[in-house]
């Protein structure tokens, strides 16, 4: 490994500070005093505990709920429901758009992951005819501008919309068009985990006497896991940053915190805004960090 | 000896990669309880033969019986035999012990059997040592080793092993192969036995054939196929051999009589109808003398070119006039072996060492 020379040095620290500075910015002024932003006049922590204040109240709610109880009478839907309206009950528009981020990411992440999972290992494994043409076409979303992916997903809900009367802008159109974003991510991430795998080791299953489908549980799945995990914490990253597809194809009360966000700064950026942000990133930077440790390449077999 | 089924039958087994004939119309016989090795280079089928019978890949023609039973339709996991593969394909993700259990679980026999079976394979290629340890931290010849025991534990009537110690260093290599052949000799299963070392294959093998070019050139014994090579091909890739053209000079009852580029020879043996054909002679049967020693018939005047001293025993490389033969002697007198590089010299050729070969 060679030392960087000092020009080198150079580029590479303006690069961070271009790449960090406003993230730093925005960090920083969430601890500002100032309430409609400005000037530095001092350190708090005020926006945080008002942001995190419905957390407090949801946990105290939550101890009070009588768990034992309920799963020991087998009244499992009962306590589902208690769990579910505590957590949604409306509190403030930003707590309401922080859950219903939850929900988006959540529930689209899981499916495109299952999704992606199945279109990974298919695109790895199996031969038919059209296979290049769809690899690529795979790429579709990964490659045009979100606008575009946002436009024609509108154009096509409301074709539907006209049509059958199905697809009323919401919640599940949202999640329907982060899934469609995300599965090519996961399915990439997949299929790049399994191309990494000698051929040999599954061979050796089938050799030893495990079928098809053992073969797939007792060794192809175990050892494509880690990419299917990355691929889900890529898709859950993914789908938490989203603004444009979410503006498009959301609906009345389905209002996420990158469009309440944006809906904020329209009148002035606000420490509790910049406060917000900063969590934001910090379940980014978790996400990408789980993606990195997973991604490590496995262990050669071989020497 | 009573006739026993064969452990394995294949016949006219074809295999096409496209244009090319992976495998051309195979057959072979391969007794129970016996060493067999496919020999050849890269690309010259025999891998794909072993897939095969394994049922790893699928031949486009041809017959594969198991133990008497056509093997044709039952896919790989249900097949009595198992594989030794040459990147070990041990499972990263299962410890050494899960990675010898996995058949044994697969085919849903009870735990305590498997722990005893998993155990008594362990001490047997002794790793018991590293049970618990994962494939990433095992050495090269302790993957070979996992690998084999992952495949006996199953007591397969017959094992497949493609160029097993091909990634192993000579050394660790040769000690291998002696262990190997004993595990073999006191399992009593049949093994089946892909590698391109020749050395190999003559060390380890009750029956060796030569394949070349999804063909088997030649089957047999260690020892018939050394010594009776049929084909050049044959008798350059088992071992060297000095060939040489001839044409019939003379027919005897005994033989004939020959020209080459290197004089008159008589030759011992059946002699074909055709007048030209090729002669072969081991390096080791070339007698190498001094000019004035006495030396037996088809003796020809030669200059030593090279001498290459490696110990045990001498590899000249001669001229007779502008047709190279190589000769090797052991190193049986004390002190200077007496051949100089530059110096005139006699061969003689052993009329019994000479082989007409078929092509």
């Amino acid at each position: 490994m060679r030392r960087p020379s000092f020009p080198l040095w150079l580029v590479s620290g303006f690069l961070y500070v271009f790449m960090y500075a406003p993230i730093v910015v925005v960090i920083v002024f969430s601890f500002n005093v100032a309430k409609h932003g400005g000037p530095w006049t001092g350190f708090t922590t005020e926006w945080y505990q008002q942001l995190l204040r419905p957390a407090y109240s949801i946990a105290s709610e939550l101890k009070v709920v009588e768990y034992r109880e309920h799963i020991k009478q087998l009244e499992l839907r009962t306590l589902f429901n208690k769990i579910s309206e505590i957590l949604l009950q409306p509190r403030n528009d930003k707590w309401s758009a922080a859950i219903n981020t939850g929900i988006l990411a959540f529930a689209s992440t899981i499916l495109a992951t299952a999704l992606g999972t199945m279109l990974g290992y298919g695109l790895s494994r199996y031969w038919f005819p059209g296979k290049k043409l769809f690899s690529l076409l795979m790429y579709i979303p990964v490659v045009i501008p979100d606008i575009v992916m946002a436009v024609a997903m509108l154009s096509f809900y409301a074709m539907v919309r006209d049509w059958l009367g199905l697809f009323e802008l919401g919640m599940t159109t949202m999640i329907i068009a982060h899934i469609t974003f995300q599965i090519p991510f996961v399915a990439i991430v997949v299929r790049s985990r399994l191309a990494g795998m000698d051929p040999a080791i599954e061979e050796a299953a089938h050799d030893l006497g495990a079928s098809s489908w053992q073969t797939f549980w007792h060794v192809t799945f175990p050892l494509m896991l880690p990419g299917v995990l990355a691929g889900a914490m890529l898709a859950f990253t993914l789908s938490l940053d989203d603004f444009v597809v979410s503006f498009f194809t959301t609906g009345p009360g389905a209002t996420t915190l990158p469009i309440l966000i944006y809906s904020s700064v329209k009148r002035g950026i606000t420490p509790d805004i910049n406060a917000l942000s900063t969590l934001i990133v910090l379940a980014s930077v978790i996400g990408t960090l789980g993606v990195t440790l997973l991604q490590r390449p496995a262990k050669p077999s071989g020497g | 000896m009573a006739i026993q089924t064969p452990a394995i039958e294949v016949e006219n087994l074809v295999r096409q990669f496209g244009d090319v004939f992976a495998l051309d119309h195979v057959s072979v016989s391969i007794r129970k309880g016996e060493f067999f090795s496919l020999l050849g280079p890269s690309g010259c089928g025999k891998t794909t033969l072993l897939r095969c019978i394994g049922g790893l890949d699928i031949p486009d023609e041809g017959v594969i019986r198991i133990d008497g039973t056509d093997a044709r339709e039952i896919p790989a996991h249900k097949r009595p035999v198992n594989t030794v593969f040459q990147s070990y394909a041990l499972f990263p993700h299962l410890t050494v012990r899960g990675n010898i259990a996995f058949g044994l679980q697969m085919k849903k026999v009870a735990k305590p059997e498997i722990e005893e079976r998993v155990k008594r394979v362990m001490d047997m290629v002794q790793i018991a040592k590293l049970a618990d340890r994962k494939p990433a931290q095992l050495s090269g010849g302790q993957k070979q080793r996992v690998a084999l025991a992952r495949a006996i534990v199953n007591e397969p009537s017959v094992l497949l092993l493609d160029e097993p110690l091909g990634a192993l260093d000579l050394k660790l290599r040769k000690e291998l192969q002696i262990e190997l052949l004993a595990l073999q000799r006191r399992l009593g299963i049949t093994f089946v036995y892909v590698t391109h070392d020749q050395e190999e294959a003559l060390v380890m093998s009750d029956r060796i054939a030569v394949m070349r070019a999804g063909k088997i050139e030649q089957m047999g014994e260690a020892e018939a196929l050394y010594e009776n090579p049929r084909t050049r091909y044959v008798s350059t890739f088992l071992g060297s051999c000095n060939l040489l053209e001839a044409t019939v000079r003379q027919r005897t009852p005994t033989g004939a009589v020959v020209q080459t580029t290197v004089g008159e020879l008589r030759v011992e043996g059946s002699i074909p109808d055709r007048n030209k054909f090729t002669l072969a002679i081991r390096p080791e049967k070339v007698a190498l003398c001094a000019p004035g020693e006495s030396a037996g018939e088809n003796r020809i005047k030669v200059k030593v070119v090279e001498v290459i001293y490696i110990g045990s025993e001498t590899h000249y490389v001669l001229k007779a006039g502008e047709q190279p033969l190589s000769a090797e002697a052991m190193n049986v007198k004390v002190g200077h072996q007496g051949f100089d590089i530059g110096q005139d010299a006699v061969v003689h050729l052993p009329a019994a060492g000479l082989l007409v070969l078929d092509d």
